[in-house]
């Protein structure tokens, strides 16, 4: 067995309403979208009109710039809508189902490179390759050092994909199997200690190495910066696991099947479990049997990273868990000076860190208000990363590249440091300045 | 709560843009934040934070500096009974030292905050919760006998030039109670220095006591007070830092709580610790002097302020044995400093961010090589 990695600094945050382990069902809805928005930097350019029909597998839109990436449809139908917002932005193609999916037919024979990449942008699953640096779209012109896939989530209430992929081993194997010859490499699959008999240790075409700790431990960035970190002038794909599933699946049988479990958790829905969707389903249909009352705020992802969307709304394409939980629109008198046994806090400060195994039901509440950097040492703590995340964000906030592709800017993006926004005193909004870092990086240096 | 609540929601109108009493308009905001956590939601990144905030962290060590203060009071009545030879009850002595103290902790916040809230409103800032310390920490590095007018003038002084100035709390370069304290110490020599102003005078007489604070005997010799003595802080010196027992309870409620950085205050009295071993030459000297005058105090709450203070965890360890070295070092090798506690922070708030640099430069360094060898 190889060794595992043991990781001290990071956060569990233990919220109330995880899902069972079982997929209750299967949910259907009769609109289903493809949101351009859902993927960063992405310019889209529309390859359909309302009223076309689609199979399974047909293009919505395209990437503008680099046309070959194509952005398909889940199910077969009719294009019934082309949602657009301010300055005519592209928001969203929507497609009636038909009441039985038919799929376009891929040629999956190619066992080179280039047929394996040409057939995974025909079908629509180039967008699951996420590269870094940056955490956009992969360039399939570039030659990845490596690929990574984490097969455990640690974010809270996040799903399990043991139980998410329960079953799916022949399509993970052949996915595995596709990955290594892009990567020209045996995968990197990143599990967590104690998964040794789970169904990805016995995997194909992988290298495994094991890690154990708090939350950041299952991103993916966290296993890269330790295994082999990301230097300039070098390029990680990584691919979430479901997506492997999904690809395998295509090079299986010929058909983009966009079929995955998602967790639906919280303390917002009734019954939180797992449930078999296609990407892009409507997220009243997946909320209709939770009883979801009016002042909850629905995610999708997880309560650090993920998105927050209208019920009306469709899923985001990443969604691997749907997190319900209420807001937190409401006064609290002298709420910073209480005890606070029922306020869950990284620090010290409130009663609750007496009793760390409690299940907390937090809600969005800001708890306080944005102030300038002040409590030193705090991101350090949830960051395990030999990156000083304070020197890199104030790099960020200047808009200085020098200084942010000294300081790392290469091997994070914003998932890796969503806990040093929770746990930030001063309430500062670390994702975003990331995030503008990032697009600045990427506007100057290409 | 509710009717406070509503009271405050019908008052709002009249403090925005427009109203009568718009330029009030951050007192009220400050106020309200200061009786309600705000209803604001996340609306980008995280959806959930972490219930601490600013106010807590401030307030925490306000609690920390409570024992450290009510001893001082105490102190500050005993030293005064005592020089006047009187017996006097316990509860006399604390009525004493109150009467001495807290007007000057009461013009501190009035003069402090009066300018915080002037700045936020000036500027368009919310009030910031940084004064809730200094304010008190201002009171307690003074000599009793300062006079009320020199008190507030320090006070004006370390808020705008000390910090508002570099933009407000987290902004500043220098611990701002120190900055006041520095300004006392330049701009009214005679009143923190000698032997006339660390015990209190009764109200209207006109000789003051005589009494050195064994730092200043130290100078001539023999500091005059068993280490004994020094520990439990029945000694004249600045109203907060004699009682090293009342420090070290709030050094272990800021510890527990994780506030202030164990590694900042740990490598402060080791540095101490090490260049006193040098000087003095033995274990019991070198402990007395961590115990005297101003340096538990300083090594507690005012070196390990963490915007003033290095801010990486490596540069923490420098920074803090650096305090410690320079304290002793100008306390013994400068008789025209005894204190040198106060200068010693300054100096090494000034070259914290050196440090932190050095220490952001070898990751920077780590990471090039790393990226060298790949390539």
């Amino acid at each position: 067995m190889s060794k595992v990695i043991k990781l001290k600094k990071g956060l569990d945050i233990n919220l109330c309403g995880k899902a069972e382990s079982v997929v209750k069902g299967t949910v259907k809805s009769n609109l289903y979208a493809v949101k351009p928005t859902d993927f960063k930097a992405l310019t889209p350019k529309l390859s359909v009109k309302v009223g076309d029909t689609v199979l399974a597998g047909d293009a919505l839109f395209v990437d503008k710039l680099n046309p070959e990436v194509k952005f398909v449809s889940p199910v077969s139908g009719k294009v019934v809508e082309v949602a657009r917002g301010e300055r005519r932005k592209l928001l969203a193609v929507v497609v009636e189902a038909d009441s039985k999916t038919e799929y376009k037919k891929f040629d999956v024979q190619g066992g080179t490179k280039e047929a394996i990449k040409a057939t995974m942008l025909d079908a629509g699953v180039w967008p699951m390759v996420i590269q870094r640096p940056y955490g956009i779209i992969a360039n399939a012109n570039v030659e990845p050092k490596a690929i990574y896939v984490s097969a455990f989530d640690s974010a809270p209430l996040a799903p399990d994909y043991q139980v998410a992929l329960k079953g799916k081993e022949a399509d993970l194997n052949k996915g595995f199997e596709i990955l290594s010859k892009l990567a020209g490499k045996p995968v990197n699959l990143g599990l967590k200690a104690g998964m040794e008999s789970s169904i990805f240790a016995s995997m194909k075409n992988v290298e495994i190495n094991y890690f154990d700790g708090p939350h950041p431990v299952g991103n993916v960035g966290i296993q890269i910066a330790h295994t082999s970190p990301i230097n300039k002038g070098e390029y990680v794909w990584t691919v979430n696991i479901q997506d492997v599933a999904i690809i395998g699946h295509l090079f299986n049988s010929g058909n983009y099947v966009a079929e995955k479990v998602v967790a639906v958790a919280g303390s917002g829905v009734a019954t939180p479990a797992y449930y078999q969707v296609t990407a892009g389903v409507k997220m009243d249909a997946l909320l209709a049997s939770q009883s979801v009352a009016d002042n909850y705020r629905v995610i999708c992802g997880n309560v650090l990273t993920g998105t927050k969307v209208a019920r009306d709304c469709y899923m985001c394409y990443y969604t691997n868990v749907v997190t319900v939980i209420p807001e937190g629109d409401h006064y609290e008198f002298m709420g910073w000076m209480m005890p606070g046994t029922k306020k869950f806090s990284a620090s010290r400060l409130f009663g609750s860190f007496l009793c760390p195994k409690k299940e907390y039901d937090l809600d969005t509440n800001y708890n306080g208000e944005g102030r300038a950097f002040v409590v030193s040492g705090q991101y350090e703590n949830v960051l395990p990363m030999d990156i000083y995340p304070v020197y890199l964000l104030k790099a960020a906030l200047a808009g200085d590249i020098d200084q942010m592709e000294q300081l790392g800017i290469y091997e994070v993006i914003p998932e890796d440091m969503a806990l040093c926004e929770f746990v930030c005193t001063s309430k500062i909004p670390v994702q975003e300045i990331l995030d503008n870092g990032i697009a600045l990086m990427m506007k100057e240096t290409n | 709560m509710k009717c406070l609540r509503e009271f405050l929601d019908k008052q709002k109108p009249h403090f925005c843009e427009g109203g009568k009493f718009a330029k009030l308009h951050s007192v009220l905001t400050g106020f309200e934040s200061f009786l309600f956590v705000p209803n604001t939601v996340t609306s980008k990144g995280a959806h959930i934070r972490d219930a601490v905030d600013l106010k807590r962290t401030m307030i925490t060590v306000v609690v920390a500096l409570l024992p450290a203060l009510l001893f001082g009071i105490y102190n500050v009545g005993y030293q005064h009974y005592l020089a006047l030879g009187q017996d006097a009850s316990f509860w006399c002595m604390v009525g004493f030292g109150l009467l001495k103290v807290l007007p000057m902790i009461i013009v501190s916040y009035i003069v402090g905050l009066g300018i915080e809230f002037t700045v936020a409103q000036i500027k368009g800032h919310e009030i910031n919760e940084g004064f809730l310390v200094s304010g008190i920490l201002i009171p307690m590095v003074m000599p009793v006998e300062a006079p009320l007018w020199m008190v507030a003038v320090s006070t004006a002084f370390a808020v705008i030039i000390g910090k508002e100035i570099f933009g407000g709390t987290g902004m500043n370069i220098w611990n701002p109670a120190l900055v006041a304290r520095a300004f006392f110490f330049f701009a009214y020599p005679s009143m923190i220095t000698g032997d006339k102003v660390w015990v209190a005078n009764s109200c209207g007489a006109t000789d003051a006591i005589s009494a050195a604070t064994p730092l200043a005997n130290q100078v001539s010799g023999d500091c005059g007070v068993t280490l004994c003595d020094s520990i439990i802080g029945l000694i004249p010196g600045a109203i907060g830092e004699t009682s090293v027992v009342a420090i070290l309870i709030g050094a272990v409620i800021l510890l527990a709580t994780g506030v202030a950085s164990w590694r900042t205050m740990l490598s402060v009295f080791v540095g101490g610790f090490v260049m006193s071993l040098v000087i003095m030459g033995n274990v019991d000297d070198a402990l007395l002097q961590l115990c005297l005058g101003g340096f538990a105090f300083g090594a507690v709450f005012m070196a390990t302020d963490p915007v003033t203070s290095a801010q990486t965890n490596v540069g923490k360890y420098v920074y803090g044995l650096l305090v410690g070295v320079m304290a002793i070092l100008i306390r013994l090798k400068n008789p025209g400093y005894p204190e040198g506690m106060m200068m010693a922070i300054l100096l090494m708030n000034s070259f914290a961010p050196l440090i932190d640099w050095v220490v952001v430069q070898a990751n920077i360094n780590r990471r090039m090589k790393r990226a060298k060898v790949n390539a």
